[in-house]
């Protein structure tokens, strides 16, 4: 249940509220535990939130990942195409 | 195994790590992953079969909807039978039996359940329908934690009147050292959870080294990753060697995100946690604070459920333990399937019984 999805932050909004890009999907998401995210910053997306910042290399893997592991199932594809995530 | 193989995205490296953890695995050892994005990982990678004779990879109580006790799920489902009420909750926890009924069991009936993607979501429900009791079954670890209490500080800046959490999260490191302190458990190492990781950092785990000499490797969820972890594991435990190590450095800082954490121990307090198959590990629950008190569901609503009991023949509390692999419990793939699942084990989709299921062919 705590797998974080990367994405790409686009836009700032009010209130630590931020639009990013998860694979082409737009997200608002809350910055408010990594206030240090600037627009073009990678984060780490989880229930919503950028819970880390981190690099792009590392975000183009995990998403690589992510699709490997969670498109094999029912649920699982409905997690991905709502962009949420699973996962500890 | 032909998937194994196009899947790792270095197929040679990959090669070389499990060799390099032969070489080191000079004795039996057991290694637990904790977390259920490894199971589900290792499963799908088929990892646990390549690993040399000596090295047994168990999977743990990482899956936070499996661990949820019983007592807790029918709480939820009791709040969730007066009027007026939403109960608002992560997709996940629909299907997770408590004693007597689910979630998804009680929507079917006419309650008014509501998966959301974000607690944040709940919010917005609490402020466009202001007649409803608008309630988020909180569930999960660290990783997670931090985002409810961001959504309880915002209901307070808000005047939320309308709006409750009833917590059930709860936190790993002392959930291990409850599993290091069961006799009907061994682990020589633990491949530590990533994303709880990123949160927390690596130093809540350095008891577990320091005071029980059991190490632990926080890594990502690459196939490589998790080889990288095992091999630094295996070393460890091949030189005598018990230190917390980090393989995940892209996505796990020396010190967490202490953003995060800050928020966490604004919101809520230690408390005692009921874990599924564990029991109550003190420590590991956490509450929220007599200061945000109006927004806990668990002072709000005054409810009492039926006398919990446990899922007739379903094991899921050993093999949240790593008592027992998943096909040792005579229900898996026979009574109990991801289409008729009888357990949590096997509802949550990271669940270690589902991941086994879907991904080899034990049970078949
Ligand atoms: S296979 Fe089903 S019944 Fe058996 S332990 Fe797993 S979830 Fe429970």
């Amino acid at each position: 249940m705590c797998l974080a999805i990367p994405a790409q932050v686009i836009l700032m909004n009010e209130n630590q509220m931020a639009e990013v890009d998860i694979h082409g999907v737009t997200r608002t998401v809350s910055l408010s535990m990594t206030p240090e995210a600037e627009v073009g910053s990678w984060v780490l997306i989880h229930a919503g939130f950028s819970i880390q910042v981190v690099d792009e290399e590392f975000a183009a893997e995990s998403w690589e990942l992510i699709k490997q592991i969670e498109w094999d199932d029912g649920d699982m594809a409905e997690v991905g195409a709502d962009a949420t995530e699973v996962g500890v | 195994m032909a998937d194994l193989l196009s899947a790792w995205r270095d197929p040679e490296l990959a090669k070389h790590l499990v060799e390099l953890i032969a070489e080191a695995a000079d004795r039996p050892m057991k290694i637990m992953e904790v977390c259920g994005t490894h199971t589900v990982a290792i499963a799908r990678f088929g990892l646990r079969e390549v690993m040399p004779p000596n090295v047994t990879l168990i999977s743990g109580p990482g899956c936070p909807v499996c661990v949820t006790a019983n007592r807790d799920i029918d709480f939820a489902i009791e709040i969730g039978r007066l009027p007026n009420v939403v109960i608002t909750t992560f997709g996940d926890m629909m299907k997770v039996p408590g004693s007597y009924s689910s979630l998804s069991r009680e929507k079917a009936d006419g309650r008014d359940i509501r998966i959301i993607y974000s607690p944040l979501d709940a919010l917005k429900i609490a402020e466009t329908e202001p007649e409803k009791q608008v309630v988020f079954m909180g569930v999960g670890f660290e990783t997670t934690i931090p985002t409810i209490a961001v959504t309880i500080k915002e209901a307070k800046k808000r005047g939320l009147t309308n709006f409750s959490v009833l917590s059930v999260h709860k936190t790993v490191p002392k959930a291990l050292e409850a599993l290091i302190n069961d006799p009907e458990v061994q682990i020589d190492g633990f491949i530590l959870p990533g994303h709880v990781s990123t949160i927390i950092g690596p130093e809540p785990y350095r008891f577990l080294a320091t005071q029980y000499h059991v190490p632990g490797v926080a890594t990502g969820f690459e196939p490589i990753d998790v080889l990288q972890g095992v091999w630094m594991l295996a070393r460890q435990i091949k030189e005598g060697r018990a230190e917390i190590e980090v393989a995940y450095r892209r996505g796990v800082n020396a010190d967490g995100n202490p953003t995060a954490r800050a928020l966490i121990e604004e919101v809520f307090e230690p408390s005692d946690s009921d874990w599924r198959g564990i029991g109550v590990i003190p420590g590991t629950g956490l509450a929220i604070r007599a200061e945000f008190a109006d927004f806990d569901a668990a002072k709000r609503f005054d409810v009492t459920p039926p006398v919990p009991k446990d899922i007739p023949g379903c094991k899921c509390g050993s093999v949240l333990r790593g008592v027992i692999l998943p096909f040792e419990c005579k229900l898996f793939g026979k009574g109990c399937t991801p289409e008729h699942p009888i357990g949590p084990c096997m509802v949550s989709s990271e669940g270690s019984c589902a991941a086994y299921y879907r991904y080899t062919d034990y049970g078949r």
